[in-house]
């Protein structure tokens, strides 16, 4: 006898279906490709805050870790000369339990070669106006264009407080982010953020201006997004790797390898390109209203 | 030593020697920054609720704390007898720590108190309480005042607006969290 029917569950199956089928027809309709990279890879990202999952054969030999994100593979897909890339696939970070973390979760990259930035948020504004509609949550404060602001005038506003003060304590930076920036950030519409300080480029090149060629999107608080202008520059690259290696083992944390082959195609050449990476999970619980992404997915780990 | 990992409701840590309940509690992380706990909690002594971030990892000290049940015997000068249901060990609080709690304490009523480092810091009495009405004036059908409650004391000693029916004598069930009459209690 079939158990009696679940309908929260199954309403977070159909809108997540919805969501999904919505998000793969606004790529198509603008020529983008679907594409799956590896979840188990050789280098995870070296970000100093990001705890990867490694992976083991059953008789212990180490065999790579869980992608903290399809970044570097779809970025060599570049270099072989794919112009619109996209990917929807689970990634994994070991560290993140939360409201608005999960450690498996479903992630959202698109890459544009022969673009910038400005055409990734040009590309964001749309697909989130998109979705909503397709998940008949339409709101006129989704239309494009947002509202954009860069860091420094974040930190202005909501604190008082400079950016060249902060950058100088990565740590006191984020303390002020988390607690009086970020929470007051997008809370009418989705807002951009631009202009992070260099030292927080990670893998976005920098403008003329000295500033990482990065933005995220915030939504009632809650960052949904991090996308760049694409750091292009193997030489560059390697001398970030290298520096969040310094910084790993600094902090005593896990210092993953730096991914030669990533760079060997750099070096061969990438194409100015922008991308993004978006959380569908945080996306989703954002147009439904939902207080947590725990709430639209069907297996989050506390009901796995 | 503990680290914010074990941060849950409930959890208590000392901050600078005081003890600290858990309220509420976030895990926060920039997807390229440091990730933090952000936390609502009570300060012990005082009841204050403040906020506090704590970067992820951070080692905290657990507060030696305990919670007791015990039976409220009689009073003694300022202060107030109380007996552990288990050890049958007695002690004592000042009127002025138990503050309002005083007028929820009856005879035999069953409370519990914390402990910390085996000092009491506070009482929780039953949610609610069963108090005889010692006083009030009477209340008249078709009272013009426009009034549609009155005070009446209580045979501890605690004040509260009761429905004009109420009258001296009338048992009343009263909400110990915010001090208000719930019901008249028959019989």
């Amino acid at each position: 006898m079939a158990a009696p029917a679940d309908p929260a569950v199954l309403q977070v199956l159909a809108l997540r279906a919805v969501l999904l089928g919505s998000i793969r027809r606004f790529f198509e309709e603008r020529e983008f490709l679907e594409v799956e990279t590896p979840a188990i890879v050789p280098c995870p990202g070296l970000d100093v805050h990001l705890a990867a999952f490694e992976v083991r054969a059953p008789k212990g030999e180490p065999v790579g870790w869980l992608a903290t994100s399809p970044e570097y593979q779809m970025k060599r897909l570049l270099s072989a000369g794919a112009e619109r890339i996209f990917q929807l696939c689970r990634s994994y970070r070991a560290e993140e339990h939360g409201r608005h973390h999960e450690r498996e979760f479903t992630m959202l990259e698109w890459y544009r070669a022969n673009a910038t930035s400005d055409d990734v948020i040009r590309d964001t504004e749309e697909l989130v106006a998109f979705v909503a509609s397709a998940l008949d949550q339409p709101a006129p404060e989704l239309q494009p264009p947002w509202q954009r602001l860069t860091v420094d005038e974040a930190l202005q506003f909501h604190a008082n407080a400079a950016l060249d003060t902060l950058v100088q304590d990565e740590e006191q930076f984020f303390r002020v982010w988390v607690e009086e920036v970020q929470p007051r950030l997008g809370n009418e519409r989705p807002i951009i953020v631009t202009d992070w300080p260099s030292s927080m480029a990670s893998l976005a090149r920098l403008k003329p201006n000295g500033m990482a060629d990065r933005f995220e999107v915030f939504f009632r608080g809650v960052e949904l997004c991090n996308g760049f202008g694409e750091l292009t520059d193997a030489t560059e690259q390697r001398r970030r790797f290298q520096r969040d290696q310094a910084e790993r083992r600094a902090a005593g944390a896990p210092i993953y390898p730096i991914d030669e082959r990533f760079l060997d195609d750099l070096e061969r050449g990438m194409p100015e390109s922008g991308g993004n990476a978006l959380g569908v999970d945080r996306l989703l619980m954002l147009l439904l209203g939902a207080d947590s992404i725990q709430a639209v997915m069907p297996f989050p780990e506390e009901r796995l | 030593m503990a680290d914010t990992s074990d941060i849950k409701k409930g959890f208590k840590m000392l901050i600078d020697g005081v003890p600290f309940a858990v309220v509420d509690h976030q895990f926060v992380k920039p997807g390229k920054g440091q990730a933090f706990i952000r936390t609502r909690i009570k300060n012990m002594m005082t009841g204050a609720v403040i906020d506090r971030t704590f970067k992820s990892g951070e080692k905290l000290e657990k507060a030696d704390t305990e919670e007791r049940t015990m039976q409220y015997l009689y009073p003694e000068g300022d202060a107030r007898v109380f007996m552990d249901t288990q050890s049958y060990e007695q002690i004592s609080l000042s009127n002025e720590q138990l503050g309002d709690n005083v007028y929820y304490l009856l005879d035999g009523t069953e409370v519990d108190i914390m402990l910390f480092e085996g000092r009491p810091i506070g009482v929780t009495p039953p949610t609610f309480v069963e108090l005889l009405v010692s006083e009030t004036e009477p209340g008249f059908k078709g009272d013009s005042s426009g009034n549609t409650t009155k005070p009446a004391t209580c045979e501890t000693g605690l004040q509260v607006n009761v429905p004009l029916f109420v009258n001296t004598g009338d048992k009343l069930k009263v909400d110990t969290r915010t001090g208000d009459y719930v019901e008249r209690v028959k019989g």
